[in-house]
């Protein structure tokens, strides 16, 4: 057999950065994640873009940031909420850390049809 | 009041330069050297003679002296302790005024500290160990021209390290074969590629024509895989003409970074060219080829602390630190150690991790730190809980040797990368569940599982030369 013919060929993939070479995350896989966020301090928040958009720096806010937030349903439902609203969009979790005044988490959790 | 007479001769340093008594100010610039006298020299007057030569003394009084306030301006020796472990060496602690320094100019710092003394007769060896800067001076000192903040928001990477590597063969490729391997990195997943540092403008390969096709391979790759891509292209040349020459076309192929050397290239190139890229809104990559004949013998030269100090204040993005676990030097606490300094905005003293000072950064933004050199898929675990988030992580051969080439072997870190930072969002300990992570993320991913198989046995146990004191 031909070293070729061993060999996987690697065809380019549309990713959405972090976790983007993940298969898509499990229910509880998408609570771990919110657990994490929130016992880091941070503050969970929703984002939603037409797939067209992917790469702009400001996706739409669904709603504000969950400020406060301690409970985890609430924020899974927040993003169940998202999705059936913007079916064809990619809905992302994003995690403020308002010490670095940065993201200390964004992930795409649901991805668009369109 | 002048009430001192000009004595003309030799004095012993200690008469004037060992202040034992005397309490540091907040603005001082407080060293730490490793002092290895010539045997019978006292340990106050080695002391005070480093104070001395590293500030305004010199071997002999001069009337000079007298029509200024040596007083105020002289470094002292305030403080002497032993070396854990070693009975020829001892810590000498210097309080160095903030006037004897030029704002934001690490080089008259350096100058200063490092000059001349590092020859003196009386010393066997001398290391500076750590360097205390003043707030005061650090604002005065423009730092790196975006921080991880900015770099995070401007390339849309969060919440997990960086993924690069540095392109190989290092030295032959001519430019259309170089941006192939450059093109194939990006697509397969990587956030960004690497020119080695020895890569400036052969005859092989002139840095104009590098670029552009490296340009290309950039924005190729940013369309199909709509993530935000880069490459270090290396600016660092002959002349500082040459350098800007360079930096300005990195920025008009449209890459958002360059690098440079700052060893090498010097600090006032450094410093130069990270003003430039705060200008332009380019980030600045920094290699350090030299450091290791700088910092690495434990009695004498510079400790990498003290350069990676150097560096976040004169300028640069991205720092190599060392690996830890792979094929190069590197103490695990004393690594932690300086890449604190890079990255926090407070330092406390840390005797174990080598740290001898506070040192309050204030708001100068931080720098990525830059494991690079040996390492692969199996070393992703450790390197994650190591460097943590705010890290890029480089694997040259670990991606280009892969068996199917640059994009799998890309694909395979990726795949490696995410799955070690989601474990530990999860809570899981990964450094001791390596095995298994991977081998779970390599069920969905062959370019993980071959990659896993080819470097199963790879190993880089030596023991670090450089220690520290315990």
């Amino acid at each position: 057999m031909s070293l070729q013919a061993t060999m996987g060929d690697y065809q380019t993939k549309k990713t959405l950065e972090t976790f983007g070479f993940l298969p898509p995350l499990s229910q509880q896989e998408i609570y771990d994640q919110i657990a994490y966020i929130i016992a880091q301090g941070w503050t969970p928040a929703i984002e939603h873009v037409h797939p067209s958009g992917q790469m702009d720096d400001y996706w739409t806010m669904w709603k504000l940031p969950f400020f406060g937030e301690q409970d985890l349903g609430n924020v899974a439902a927040e993003l169940e909420a998202c999705h059936r609203s913007y079916p064809d969009h990619h809905v992302r979790l994003t995690g403020y850390d308002n010490y670095t005044q940065s993201q200390g988490s964004c992930f795409v959790v649901f991805h668009g049809r369109g | 009041m002048s009430v001192k007479k000009y004595d003309a001769g030799v004095k012993e340093y200690r008469d004037m330069y060992w202040t034992p008594d005397y309490v540091p100010l907040d603005t001082d610039l407080l060293a730490c050297f490793k002092v290895t006298g010539q045997p019978g020299v006292p340990r106050e007057e080695v002391a005070a003679a480093v104070a001395a030569e590293s500030s305004t003394g010199t071997w002999s009084t001069v009337w000079s002296e007298l029509l200024t306030d040596l007083e105020y301006y002289k470094g002292r020796a305030y403080r002497i302790e032993d070396v854990p472990g070693d009975n020829e060496s001892f810590y000498a602690f210097v309080a160095y005024p903030i006037d004897l320094f030029e704002e934001g100019s690490i080089v008259n710092v350096l100058t200063s500290l490092v000059g001349n003394v590092f020859g003196f007769k009386a010393l066997r060896h001398l290391r500076l160990e750590d360097l205390r800067f003043p707030i005061a001076y650090i604002k005065t000192c423009g730092g790196p021209p975006a921080g991880i903040q900015l770099e995070r928001d401007r390339l849309n990477k969060y919440g997990r390290p960086m993924l690069g590597a540095t392109i190989k063969p290092k030295l032959g490729l001519s430019a259309k074969n170089y941006g192939r391997a450059v093109y194939e990195c990006l697509r397969g997943g990587l956030d960004m590629t690497k020119d080695d540092e020895n890569v400036n403008s052969q005859p092989f390969m002139r840095w104009r024509d590098r670029f552009e096709f490296v340009g290309e391979a950039i924005q190729k790759a940013q369309q199909e895989t709509g993530e935000r891509k880069g490459h270090y292209l290396n600016v660092t040349a002959a002349t500082p003409e040459e350098m800007y020459k360079r930096a300005e076309f990195a920025k008009e192929v449209g890459s958002p970074i360059m690098m440079h050397d700052f060893l090498t290239g010097g600090f006032t190139a450094n410093t130069g060219l990270a003003n430039w890229c705060r200008e332009n809104g380019m980030l600045l990559h920094i290699h350090r080829a030299m450091h290791a004949v700088i910092d690495r013998h434990p009695k004498h030269g510079i400790h990498f602390r003290v350069l990676a100090k150097c560096l976040r204040l004169s300028g640069g993005d991205h720092l190599h630190t060392g690996t830890v676990v792979g094929k190069l030097e590197g103490d695990r606490q004393s690594t932690l150690g300086f890449v604190d300094q890079l990255r926090e905005s407070f330092v406390p003293e840390d005797r174990s991790r080598g740290v001898f000072f506070d040192q309050d950064w204030g708001s100068m933004p931080g720098v990525f730190a830059v494991a690079s050199g040996g390492i692969h898929v199996w070393h992703m675990p450790a390197l994650v809980t190591i460097f943590g988030d705010d890290s890029m992580l480089q694997f040259g051969g670990g991606t280009q040797g892969h068996p199917w080439g640059n994009a799998a072997g890309a694909a395979a870190n990726r795949v490696a990368l995410e799955a070690s930072v989601k474990a530990r969002n999860e809570g899981r300990e990964i450094e001791k569940e390596a095995r298994d992570i991977l081998t779970e993320a390599a069920q969905h991913s062959p370019e993980l599982a071959i990659a896993m198989e080819t470097w199963k046995e790879i190993k880089f146990e030596f023991d670090t030369v450089d220690k520290l004191d315990a």
